[in-house]
């Protein structure tokens, strides 16, 4: 380590008022969602109805905000721009096409999916497959992949609690605790916060989070182009920084633009990208959870609006670039995922700083509670009471979902421990590429009972194989540690692609060929339960209607964790 | 039915098709084509969805009506 960066890691101590304010924020909101889960718990169900109802006379626009709140991220706030800065275009600007065509993708199957569910009570993808092929295997693989897959996407939200703790100047030190501080602080307030509170504090605090959020990012996008010399200068010093030579690879630093070559990288990114977000468990629920089925599709219309701010905000990255801001960590190591933390401390005055702070922090925690709750539901659900305890009582299967969603978060902790968290956005791709494998189980079968159970199981095993092995494959060039990266080369094609996409593919003719096979062979195929008008019944369908009374308080598993209807899912 | 599908394939066939658009010229306001050719697409994304929203509403016709729900 030269001394120049010693010094600098030196100065970037703590920052006293940013800090305050960080913890002042963060204290606020956790206390106001500790007291509102008190004053409802102990009232009486008719504030609870009156507070629900409250959210339907919410006018369009006031949704439309509050949606937008849920789709700020770590992903968005942290490692988006931090991917941009490090390596350009294609590593980063991807999430523009992704959260683009996600739209029009989510509109073709989402409602037959809402219905379907409605009409036999499903609550997660698992549940729809076992009642659409009577297999309890293929839908123990449902489950256990959206178990699993995610558990690098809360590891993402942790490294943006981190980074932010890190900036602010928590933690630091030589021996390996206190290095880690920051996460283990991040990981701790997370737990601590599911656990007490359940989904019930990251729908009161949602308001404040979604207030904290646009004030930073309208700030951020307007403000800071202007004083870093425009977007000329900010295009112009990207494009330097992507040109010169990376010393550990002998390659370009990046992309400014995907070069010859890079569209298949940058298109298999976005389109896998789009098809995996509703395949996992917590988008499920919150999309399941809206008032009817055109809900979805009314929203598909107006939600990509969002995209264009994600858009500015992954421009961010580089407008730290012509702004010249080094990410230090507290190791003294350079860290691109501290960059826009970074950029904020040197160009905001401390307090705002500190606002902006709490909004990353809070932005990350409230998405991850709600990923570990709707991850240890389906394993209280479609595994523990399914294989483990079938007469599970309530009571027990709610106790076991609490636990899992602490130790679905504890295996978060430990993929950002043992993986390589200088590239954040790697995780959620990681989790991209399991969860993805259960597109054709779900999506296909909506439209079509030709495909096989066994054939899909088939393809599901292999192409989960495949993905892992391909991924692990993937050595980060500069640090050495597997999991680098999540492209490789497409078999055939001699070009790099999201391997999750060229996993699919393997999945997909596995299921395709299995299928003609067995149904050729008339090998069983399951009994549906479920019959062609599932799939178009309506709110006003008398089924559907019992269905959603039923599932209309907070309690249950399977209530909107933020109240608001047919929302997409924080991403 | 057949014409949402359809509006609804356009976004996702043009923003795959890397190519067509992974150039610097035109820009616009200073931003490379690549760039605002995409954020151009959000609103493009969001008409073509609304117009397939809107065609399979009516080919629903009136079952799908939530009582109180404004059309």
């Amino acid at each position: 380590m030269t001394p120049h960066l010693t010094v600098m890691a030196a100065d970037g101590g703590i920052n006293g008022v940013a800090l305050g304010v960080l913890i002042a924020l963060f204290l606020l909101v956790s206390v106001a969602g500790f007291m509102a889960s008190r004053f409802q718990r102990a009232d009486s169900l008719e504030s609870l109805d009156e507070w629900g109802l409250g959210g339907r006379k919410f006018g369009t626009w006031i949704t439309w905000f509050l949606l937008g709140g849920d789709l700020y991220t770590a992903y968005t706030f942290v490692a988006v721009p931090a991917a941009m800065f490090a390596t350009g275009a294609v590593a980063g600007f991807f999430a523009v096409p992704y959260t683009i065509v996600l739209y029009p993708i989510i509109f073709i199957f989402m409602a037959r999916l809402w219905s379907v569910s409605h009409r036999h009570g499903y609550v997660t993808t698992a549940d729809f497959v076992r009642g659409r092929y009577d297999s309890r295997g293929l839908s123990l693989a449902v489950a256990v992949t959206g178990f699993v897959a995610t558990m690098p996407y809360i590891a993402l939200q942790l490294v943006g609690i981190q980074a932010v703790l890190e900036v602010a100047g928590v933690g630091g030190g030589d021996n390996i605790v206190a290095k880690d501080a920051p996460l283990f602080i991040a990981f701790a307030v997370l737990a601590a916060f599911t656990y007490s509170s359940g989904l019930r504090a990251p729908a009161v605090i949602a308001f404040v989070k979604d207030i904290l959020i646009y004030l930073v990012i309208i700030v951020a996008v307007i403000y800071l182009p202007g004083q870093v010399g425009g977007w000329d200068n900010i295009f112009g010093s990207a494009q330097e920084k992507m040109a010169t030579v990376n010393e550990a690879t002998g390659k370009p630093t990046g992309a400014f633009l995907p070069g010859v070559g890079a569209g298949w990288a940058y298109a298999t990114l976005a389109l896998g990208s789009a098809m995996a977000l509703f395949m996992y468990p917590h988008s499920i629920t919150a999309s399941l959870s809206s008032s009817s089925r055109n809900t979805i599709r009314r929203n598909a219309a107006i939600l990509p609006a969002y995209s264009f701010v994600l858009g500015l905000l992954a421009l961010l990255g580089w407008v730290a670039i012509a702004a010249g801001t080094t990410p230090i960590g507290l190791d003294g190591e350079p860290n691109a995922q501290l960059v826009i933390p970074q950029l904020f401390e040197d160009m905001f005055p401390a307090w705002f700083a500190g606002v902006a702070f709490a909004a990353i922090a809070i932005g990350a925690l409230v998405p991850a509670a709600i990923m570990s709750i709707a991850a240890a539901n389906t394993f209280s659900r479609n595994i523990y009471k399914e294989w483990l305890k079938p007469d599970a009582t309530p009571k027990q299967e709610a106790k076991v979902s609490k636990l899992m969603s602490l130790l679905v978060k504890a295996f978060a902790l430990v993929f950002v421990l043992t993986l390589d968290k200088q590239n954040a956005i790697n995780f959620q791709l990681l989790g991209g590429i399991w969860i993805l494998q259960t597109f054709p189980a779900v999506v296909f079968s909506l439209f079509t009972r030709w495909f096989h159970r066994w054939a899909l199981l088939a393809g599901w095993a292999v192409s989960m194989v495949y993905g892992t092995v391909e991924a692990y494959q993937v050595i980060n060039p500069v640090t050495g540690k597997h999991f680098g990266g999540s492209l490789g080369l497409i078999p055939g094609l001699d070009q790099m692609g999201y391997i999750a996409m060229t996993a699919f593919v393997i999945n997909l003719v596995i299921a395709v060929v299995l299928s003609a096979i067995f149904n050729a062979m008339k090998v069983s195929n399951g009994s549906d339960e479920t019959i062609p008008f599932d799939y178009f019944a309506d709110a006003d369908d008398p089924r559907v209607q019992k269905d959603l009374a039923e599932h209309g308080t907070h309690d249950e598993a399977y209530g909107d964790p933020d109240d608001i209807p047919g929302n997409a899912p924080a991403r | 039915m057949a014409i949402a599908a359809v509006l609804l394939a356009i976004p996702i066939v043009a923003l795959l098709w890397v190519p067509s658009y992974a150039k610097a010229d035109p820009e616009l306001f200073g931003f490379p084509f690549f760039f605002w050719y995409q954020f151009l697409w959000v609103f493009i994304c969001s008409a073509l969805t609304w117009t397939a929203y809107k065609l399979t509403l009516s080919a629903r016709g009136k079952t799908t009506h939530e009582a109180g729900e404004e059309r």
